[in-house]
């Protein structure tokens, strides 16, 4: 048996070429798999259970994506909906698929397949020891679990599986690994399993593997061996170092893979041009594991923040700038000693000087004094309200704080009225664990929906 | 034998990083060809690495594919994706720690 599974691109919100979508579904593929999210842009959006792109682009490609799905008259499969996966993003994006359905006159079934953990299930799995550390683990007790906003557990193929064995249509997935959509229906087929893992690694990027990344959409043949991989924009190419070189792509470790249920591995694989554009990926081994297990994510309030900003010009304090922040921030703490009840540990004063070592901090080899600085100020306390009147407090000092005491007050740039932004809740990650389930289903849940619009 | 002062940036093809999740960063370090990845390996030691991103000696893992002309480190995140006081959310400016690394190169 072979699979062949079209990915339109990396992930849903990034665009693909619609000529190369064209083409690959011409090839008449088994099934249609697009991620839609990760943890890359941080911890807000799984804090939050909101998503990263415009709504107007999830809707143009979703739509793109039904009718190419209504066409092919094949399933299309997303997971990790609405960037973080999390139910209420399974929820609005079978919203959006209602709404275009009914605009297509769509007749379809809808799998929901969602991720969430509740607090009481996972301290439950906690406390009867079915939770492991990944490396490195964020200290675990009850008390930290409760202040989790969302968890969710990454679903692998046999969950996807599921989803696809009830005949729907389209699948919208919670968080899932990024292999998991492409994998499932290979293995399902019987393909080989180290095939079918290492394709989906390869092409769960989209036409990142390939020699023109942003061209999104490519094809991968799934068999008894290995899997072949080909670009469907005509000006990309597959090449064996292109291909192989994606295993290193946002992976600790380039040629092992844990994915729900075992481990990935790649040390054996070859890769070989079958033309100048398409390449035979063979030698993958899957290696499965006595216990199943899914790996957990989540997300809390960790304080609330506000940001000021100011542009330092004066090339003498740009020179001294870190001395000047040095006298600044103790001058601050006194200050709020003084005239606040706050204690050092109520809140905390982060300066970024843009320009000096802003993007790495003390990892910063380089000196060079820039033409001007831009202090940035992020003041963060546990609620939104001290956050505000602390950067209130602070306000005229760090636009006019002298570095000598006998010295006119210099007045800094600020950029706008008022000079603070409140940020709101700030979001932290709290787990990088996995947890062991019984059978892979036991903390998932499965609904089927009928649409018809006739 | 005489060497000169160079930055690693120089010498090979490319040199990339991201995240590899939320705790740790991994860095890719294109060759281009054999004579370069051979230098490469050679030059930079663990220890450097170590010493450029503070990382902790036993949570850094190195990698020579000799195939691809690949050098790769990988290594926990000074600060958790997104905590406080992380500064770079994707993890991409911290390749230019290693681009701007002096190596002397033997001529």
């Amino acid at each position: 048996m072979s699979t062949r599974v079209l990915v339109p691109s990396g992930v849903l919100g990034l665009g693909f070429d619609s000529q190369a979508l064209k083409r690959g579904l011409e090839l008449r593929p088994d099934i249609i798999c697009i991620d839609g999210g990760s943890t890359d842009s941080g911890p807000f959006y799984l804090g939050t259970g909101s998503s990263k792109y415009a709504h107007e682009i999830y809707k143009s490609e979703w739509r793109e994506l039904m009718i190419a799905r209504e066409r092919g008259g094949i399933p299309l499969v997303l997971s990790s909906c609405g960037t973080c996966g999390t139910n209420s993003m399974v929820d609005w994006m079978y919203e959006l698929t209602k709404e275009i359905a009914k605009s297509l006159k769509q007749n379809i079934k809808v799998a929901l397949l969602y991720s969430d953990q509740s607090i009481e299930y996972v301290t439950e799995a906690f406390n009867a020891r079915k939770l492991s550390e990944l490396n490195p683990a964020p200290k675990l007790n009850n008390e930290q679990l409760s202040k989790f906003s969302n968890i969710v557990a990454l679903a692998g193929a046999e969950q996807i599986t599921e989803a696809l064995n009830t005949g729907a249509d389209i699948i919208l997935a919670g968080r899932a690994t990024d292999t998991a959509i492409i994998a499932a229906l290979p293995l399902k087929n019987g393909d080989s399993s180290g095939g079918a893992w290492h394709g989906a690694k390869i092409a769960e990027c989209g036409a990142f593997c390939s020699t023109v990344p942003n061209s999104g959409v490519i094809l991968v043949d799934f068999d008894s061996t290995g899997f072949t991989v080909e670009p469907m924009a005509l000006e990309a190419r597959c090449t064996p170092d292109s291909v192989s070189a994606h295993m290193l792509y946002e992976n600790v470790d380039p040629f092992i893979l844990y994915e729900p249920g075992g481990y990935l591995d790649v040390t054996n694989a070859t890769y070989t041009a079958l033309s100048d554009r398409k390449v035979r990926v063979e030698g993958a081994k899957w290696v499965p594991s006595a216990d199943y297990t899914v790996k957990l994510e989540s997300a809390y309030v960790s304080g609330y923040q506000t940001i000021t900003m100011v542009i330092v010009r004066d090339a003498r304090y740009v020179k001294d700038i870190k001395v000047w922040v040095a006298k600044l921030t103790k001058f601050l703490i006194k200050k709020i000693e003084i005239n606040t009840d706050l204690f050092l540990n109520d809140y905390s004063l982060d300066f970024h000087l843009i320009g000096i070592n802003s993007a790495l901090g003390e990892l910063e080899t380089e000196v060079i004094y820039p033409v001007e600085v831009g202090v940035q100020l992020v003041v963060t306390a546990s609620n939104q309200k001290i956050a505000t009147e602390l950067s209130k407090l602070i306000n005229p000092y760090i636009l006019h704080f002298p570095l000598t005491d006998t010295e006119p007050l210099p007045t800094f740039a600020f950029p706008y009225s008022p000079a603070q932004i409140d940020r709101g809740a700030f979001y932290e990650f709290g787990l990088n664990h996995v947890m062991s389930l019984k059978e892979p289903m036991d903390c998932f849940q499965l609904k089927l929906h009928e649409l018809s619009y006739d | 034998m005489s060497y000169l002062m160079t930055k690693l940036g120089d010498v090979v093809k490319r040199i990339r990083s991201k995240n590899a999740g939320p705790f740790w960063i991994t860095v890719d370090i294109f060759c281009g060809d054999l004579k370069v990845f051979n230098l490469v390996r050679n030059t930079i030691t663990t220890s450097m690495v170590l010493q450029l991103t503070k990382a902790p000696a036993k949570a850094l893992k190195r990698f020579e594919l000799e195939d691809l002309r690949v050098v790769k480190f990988s290594f926990h995140r000074q600060e958790i994706q997104g905590s406080r006081g992380d500064r770079d959310m994707h993890g991409a400016q911290i390749a230019n720690l290693f681009l701007e690394l002096d190596i002397k190169v033997f001529v």
